[in-house]
């Protein structure tokens, strides 16, 4: 099927925030000649922020309401040709895949913006300024290049385009860690860490992996067998990805000429594979993750929990499963034990954990290792439920974190153990605190019970049997889950208050318009998550029943 | 089973759930405002209306015939193609017990709380936790499926822990409910496995394709995945087997249509709905699919890991039992359970929450009927329960622990009656249990309200004047506890006894006579604790004033201050009824032995019939049953005297004189049970410390090997830069730099050509003629 453009909504969307940079910029220019001191710009720059943000919010409710989810086709096309030269297409469009995705990422934008304005109160720490209060402007640019580099990336319906978005998010992510970030320490084993630290790590570890992904689509260019562009010009090779869907399901991947002896659809389902499980982050491969969000300030943390680690969740089904599901049958043991692996092995982390920020760290992941499990078991249940599970991760992870900078704002000190009968001075705050850790601990009835319980239900039905033995490992999770947050609730929460804290105060509204849309979110979707399942399903369904034709007969 | 759509069943949760959000979000404000009552009134009422609907719904079940179950159905909650749960309620016969106990009782200690808990500074909080407690409770008694169940199942236990740390000021009591939340997780790990492990059973039983296949491979070992080429029989088969139970292609259509079929209720279930198996989640369904002896078969023959997989459903889902009803080996959370405000100890820990793991596997029974090996684990480890909480009864001081143990043990008694197959018996002692363990704990509660927060019987004593109503309600439901003829307890416990004797659905040897002899002693034991903690709580003198005097603060408070005084009106009233219950509760279930009519047999016999042909009895004739029940009256006189003997007015040195004997046996057991085994040491040791060594190893593992590797290739790629540059340095710009030098040198020596001289000029030149004429002469040669 060959899509022609049908909307511009994608587009505006994903554009939005580059007209707000623009803004910015403009502003930045115009500002000796319109005589606008520094408080002016870092207004209007936090008013463009906002604005743009809440423009891709109200795109994305009008994208949901008019997205049909009985449909499995791409919806919203932009098509045209980008560089001819290599075949290359500007195609964005969304499916079930990336809908809820796309409307999560609006949502969770607007939430981390609300985040990155300073309030009244004690925010300073004598030594540096709060985040929200330095370089307002250039923090605002990234901040929007960052939602263009998510949107994009999940619209994207080009490799090259997809893989141009993909850098597009790495880049301002790098300076929003190392700029606006922690700043540089001596840890107690004197090693230098802190936000510029974490930056290059988390830069260098992704680029890594993308680098693979580089690869991956070179190879699979000049593998793809001839198609016609959307101008309908023939083209020897394409990177449009449901022509190289449709080219995987006529065998063209399974029959192609072996790398380095090696099937091309297993070396190319792994470099890619390999590629996404660093964003996921998947064990071994996730230790960037405690580092950047550690040193991270709130929203972006807020912004890497919930969306960006779901990039990594995306690229394996749009690419993975959708293009090379052929070396899933080969893959799959690995890719779920290397998930069971992630749940477990994080929440033992976890529980060790001194530093709270640290703690949520290494808790997602832990249930990003649910997505990985659910993919693999390669059953409607476990598809949906690993959907399901990125999307309340996104909701709960981004509470969780806004609710450490809340302390943090506060206290200055993140240490588990220094707190102590916070309950009796911070009772809002407590209270909201442990809807979050009851929804991350998936209880039932809020947000994280859902993906939890659809993916062990799934994959326990998975026609590999071993999978009915990492459900039952995995579900060790449960338990030690529990143990940590319950633990951490009491170290933090309950007992005599420590007289240090005596000067807390509880939330204010900042902090409320950011966390109280995501509570009501995490018991609605856990009691009435069908809307979610409408957006996927139907996507997931053909996406599963495409299987067996990427095996090539 | 026949469906009658009850609109109105989704306000019997709803309305304690409104109370919640009430006192929750807006009761700190308004206990602030309009004071305490603002705050409690609404949240007492709520489960009052409760109870009105689920009686008005009851009445409409009772005169709709006994085949009927009022549904009520509210949306699809999780529906992923041919799997489904619906948030839909269902009352059958045996969730209108549940659910008329529970908002009762619950209406009841809402009541008693309101003077229990007046002047306490967390209102509001204690009364939005009871309220969302009864919400879960009752979507857990009223839910459909395996799922929404699960809900109310985790949601109870939320509430548990929000109550049993409500005093969080206290590190030891908030740490009380850490321990029930993450031990009954334990409990849920066994309790979901044992889901899926049903649910996929059921799946492949309920395929149309059923073949023995399926079950070759469920033992068999992991597959090699090593095979160089992509396996695409493998994939192909993997897809095949899920198209064959529907789980691929024509996605919605199914599940939509067994939503339907639900929906209309009644014979139309959709397991075979357009060619594809579907398979639900509601208990109903399940039970429905296993009346069909194919598919039945289907399930029995499946095994995993060599051992029946029913057999393993039963377990684990027993598993989750223990847990929520403190059986061995997860009991150990509920005695320090008793760190919460009483009124929660009587409702959640006596009356309501503990019991739903009897009510599981009761609504389970078609399950548990098929499985004799998870029947007679349930029997016997009910039955060690039973005993060994007992024991353990026998030695406590703290009042709320004789209670707390005691509750573990008659839990146990329910299951050795589930384990039995006599689940209406097991689902009447629920009920009995819950009047008279409802009325004793509450009666504690004010005999520590009394005694000023004194919980140690040793500083009690010589209440029964003071505090007559509840010396008397104490005395009726110690007795009924204790099965004195004629009151609750003995109509429930005896029909108890009699069926573990007489039950043919356990593997023992020697049957059920062991499981009898278990619950008989377990019996004794019961009826002396209970009066043991009558007796030294209301017999003899006060002793309660010594304490104070010791510590200097009569003066203060004046000699009559310290006497205990009876207890509001609120919470006496509150004592009558349930003494009246635990008195006559009884009455529904008599003896038939008696020819009388045992309405609550009869009441439920519908529930249970679809196990009633499964299950066998050893069919012992009346004669045995007289001596059975005659034995179990001696053995509650038997305690009483016993008690009567050792505690009456505190006189008799005979226990002082045993706590205080040299023998090394006495002081050595005495010291063993006293400590309750030494459980929680040994979970301790074995369990929680390996933990947390092991999630600091792997923390230690994590920063110390996999981020180091990580730092270490960071490491190597810059030191391998800084080599790259000293060679770029070196050697590469050395090359460039060498080509340009060579250049700047021979510019520099053939400047010295350049002299400007004429003559030099012209030598040169004659010189290149020269040599040209010569070059080209040689090379024309």
């Amino acid at each position: 099927m060959n899509y022609q453009t049908n909307s511009y909504l994608l587009t505006w969307m994903i554009f939005t925030p580059a007209i707000g940079i623009g803004v910015i910029l403009a502003a930045l220019g115009l500002r000796a000649r319109l005589n606008l001191a520094q408080r002016q710009i870092d207004q209007i720059a936090r008013g463009v922020g906002f604005a743009a943000t809440l423009m891709v919010g109200a795109l994305s409710l009008v994208l949901w309401s008019r997205y049909d989810s009985g449909s499995s086709a791409l919806q919203f096309v932009h098509h045209f040709v980008w560089m001819r030269s290599w075949n290359i297409e500007y195609f964005v469009g969304i499916d079930g895949l990336s809908v809820a995705l796309v409307i999560l990422t609006a949502l969770t934008f607007i939430i981390a913006m609300i985040a990155s304005v300073p309030w009244w109160g004690k925010i300073e720490d004598g030594h540096h300024p709060h985040f929200s209060k330095r370089r307002v402007s250039g923090y605002i640019i990234l901040f929007l290049l960052l939602e263009m580099g998510v949107l994009g990336t999940f619209c994207a319906q080009d490799f090259f385009l997809f893989y141009v978005f993909w850098e597009v998010m790495l880049l301002p992510m790098y300076f929003l860690i190392g700029v606006w970030g922690a700043p540089p320490r001596v840890d107690e084993q004197g090693r230098v860490r802190g936000g510029p630290y974490a930056a290059i790590k988390f830069f260098l570890y992704t680029l890594a992996g993308s680098v693979l992904m580089l690869l991956a689509m070179i190879a699979v260019y000049y593998t793809s067998g001839p198609s016609t562009l959307v101008d309908g010009t023939k083209a020897l090779h394409t990177f449009s990805i449901p022509a190289l869907t449709q080219m995987a399901q006529a065998g063209l991947f399974a029959h192609a000429a072996p790398i380095l002896g090696v099937d091309f659809v297993k070396i190319i389902f792994v470099a890619l594979f390999l590629g996404f499980a660093v964003k996921v982050p998947m064990f071994p491969f996730h230790t960037w993750l405690p580092d950047a969000h550690v040193d991270a300030p709130t929203p972006i943390s807020v912004i890497l929990a919930g969306i960006l680690l779901k990039t990594g969740g995306y690229g394996i089904l749009r690419f993975d499963v959708q293009i090379f599901g052929g070396a899933l049958a080969w893959a799959a043991g690995a890719i779920g034990a290397l998930g069971v692996i992630s749940i477990l092995y994080g929440a033992f982390v976890c529980m060790a954990q001194k530093d709270l920020k640290k703690l949520i760290a290494y808790s997602s992941v832990s249930h990003m290792g649910f997505v990985l499990l659910g993919i693999a078991a390669l059953t409607p249940q476990g598809m949906t439920g690993a959907m399901f599970q990125m999307i309340s991760h996104g909701v709960v992870s981004a509470m969780l974190f806004l609710l450490v900078g809340v302390i943090y704002d506060r206290a200055h000190t993140r240490d588990i153990e220094g707190f102590g009968g916070l309950a009796a001075q911070m009772p809002e705050y407590t209270g909201l605190t442990g809807l979050a850790f009851m929804a991350s601990l998936g209880l039932p009835g809020l947000a994280g019970f859902v993906g939890e319980i659809l993916v062990f239900l799934g994959a326990f039905g998975a026609a590999d049997t071993a999978f009915r033995g990492y459900v039952a490992v995995a579900a060790l999770s449960v338990i030690v889950t529990a143990g940590y947050y319950l633990w951490t609730m009491h170290r933090m929460f309950l007992g005599e208050l420590n007289k240090k804290w005596e000067g807390l105060w509880d939330m204010n509204w900042r902090e409320r318009l950011a966390l109280y849309p995501l509570a009501v979110l995490t018991i609605v979707l856990g009691f009435y998550p069908a809307p979610v399942f409408a957006l996927v399903d139907t996507s997931l369904h053909s996406l599963l029943a495409a299987l067996p034709r990427l095996v090539g007969g | 089973m026949e469906l009658q759509t009850f609109n109105t069943l989704w306000l019997i949760p709803l309305f304690p759930l409104l109370g919640a959000a009430y006192a929750g979000l807006l009761g700190k404000r308004i206990h602030r405002r309009y004071g305490e009552l603002a705050v409690s009134l609404p949240t007492v009422i709520m489960p009052w209306i409760s109870f009105a609907v689920a009686v008005s719904a009851v009445v409409t079940l009772a005169q709709a015939g006994p085949e009927v179950a009022l549904y009520n159905r509210l949306w699809t909650w999780i529906g992923v193609d041919w799997m489904q749960a619906d948030m839909a309620f269902l009352v059958d016969r045996l969730s209108a017990v549940m659910i008329l106990v529970v908002t009762f009782v619950g209406s009841l200690i809402h009541v008693y709380s309101l003077g229990y808990m007046k002047g306490d500074p967390g209102y509001w909080r204690f009364f939005a936790y009871l309220n969302l407690f009864m919400f879960s409770m009752l979507v857990l008694v009223l839910g459909d499926n395996f799922l929404l169940m699960f809900v109310g199942w985790e949601g109870v236990g939320l509430c548990s822990y929000l109550l049993i740390s409500y005093y969080y000021r206290e590190r030891d009591k908030a740490a009380a409910g850490m321990k029930a939340f993450i031990v009954n997780r334990v409990g849920d790990f066994g309790f979901t496995l044992g889901v899926f492990l049903l649910f996929w059973g059921l799946a492949a039983a309920n395929s149309p394709s059923y073949n023995p296949s399926i079950q070759a491979t469920t033992a068999a070992p992991v597959v090699k995945r090593a095979s160089a080429k992509p396996d695409p029989a493998k994939l192909a088969e993997h897809v095949a087997f899920q198209a064959s139970w529907g789980l691929a292609g024509a996605p919605c259509r199914s599940h939509q249509a067994l939503g339907r079929a639900s929906t209309l209720g009644g014979h139309a279930q959709g397991h075979h709905v357009e060619g594809h198996a579907t398979t639900s989640l509601a208990f109903r369904h399940v039970e429905r699919l296993l009346e069909d002896p194919v598919k039945r078969e289907g399930l029995l023959s499946q095994n995993v890991l060599g051992l029946s997989l029913v057999t393993l459903v039963g377990l684990l889902l027993f598993l989750g039992a223990t847990g929520k009803s403190a059986q061995i080996p997860l009991y150990v959370w509920l005695p320090d359970a008793m760190a919460g405000p009483t009124p929660v100890s009587a409702l959640i820990h006596a009356a309501t929450m503990v019991t739903a793991g009897v009510y599981m596997l009761s609504r389970l029974h078609f399950l548990m009927a098929l499985t004799p090996v998870a029947m007679t684990v349930v029997a016997t480890v009910g039955a060690l329960t039973a005993f060994f909480a007992a024991t353990i009864g026998l030695f406590q001081y703290d009042i709320k622990k004789v209670l707390a143990y005691s509750t573990v043990s008659q839990l146990g008694f329910m299951f050795v009656a589930v384990g039995s197959g006599a689940f209406w018996v097991a689902i009447f002692h629920l009920m009995t249990h819950a009047f008279f363990k409802a009325c004793l704990f509450l009666g504690s509660g004010s005999v520590i309200m009394g005694c000023h927060h004194e919980q140690d019987m040793r500083l009690m004593g010589g209440l029964r004047k003071l505090m007559p109503v509840t010396a008397i309600t104490y005395f009726i439901s110690s007795a009924a506890i204790a099965g004195f003829p004629l009151f609750s307890g003995f109509f429930s416990k005896d029909e108890i006894l009699w069926k573990a004797f007489d039950t043919g659905n356990v593997i023992l040897p020697g049957g059920g006579f062991v499981l009898w002899l278990l619950a008989a002693v377990a019996a004794l034991m019961t009826s002396f604790y209970m009066f043991r903690s009558y007796y030294m709580t209301f017999s003899g003198e006060y002793r309660g004033g010594h304490a104070h005097e010791a510590h200097g603060h009569d003066e203060a408070h004046g000699a009559h201050g310290h006497l205990p005084r009876e207890s509001p009106k609120t919470m006496t009233i509150v004592l009558g009824i349930l003494a009246a219950l635990a008195l006559a509760g009884g009455y529904v279930g008599l003896p038939h032995l008696w020819h009388l009519p045992n309405l609550f047999e009869h009441w439920l016999a519908p529930v249970f019939e679809g196990s009633a042909h499964t299950l066998k009895w050893a069919g012992y004739g009346h004669g045995l049953e007289w001596g059975l029940m005659i034995t179990s009256i001696l053995i509650a006189f038997a305690g009483f005297f016993a008690a009567r003997w050792l505690y009456r007015d505190h006189r008799n040195p005979t226990p002082q004189k045993i706590l205080d004997s040299d023998r090394r046996l006495v002081r050595g057991v005495h010291r063993w049970v006293f400590n309750k085994y030494y459980v929680d040491e040994l979970y301790q040791k074995t369990v929680i410390q390996p933990t947390l060594v092991l999630s600091r190893a792997l923390s230690i593992f994590d920063t110390g090997f996999i981020d180091a590797i990580v730092n270490l290739v960071g490491l190597i790629g810059r030191l391998f830069s800084m080599l790259q540059g000293w060679i770029d340095r070196t050697f590469i710009d050395g090359l460039v730099n060498l080509v340009g030098d060579t250049v700047m040198n021979a510019g520099r020596a053939l400047r010295r050509v350049q002299t400007g001289r004429l003559q030099a000029y012209v030598y040169s030149l004659v010189a290149g003629s020269l040599l040209m004429v010569v070059a080209a002469w040689l090379m024309a040669a």
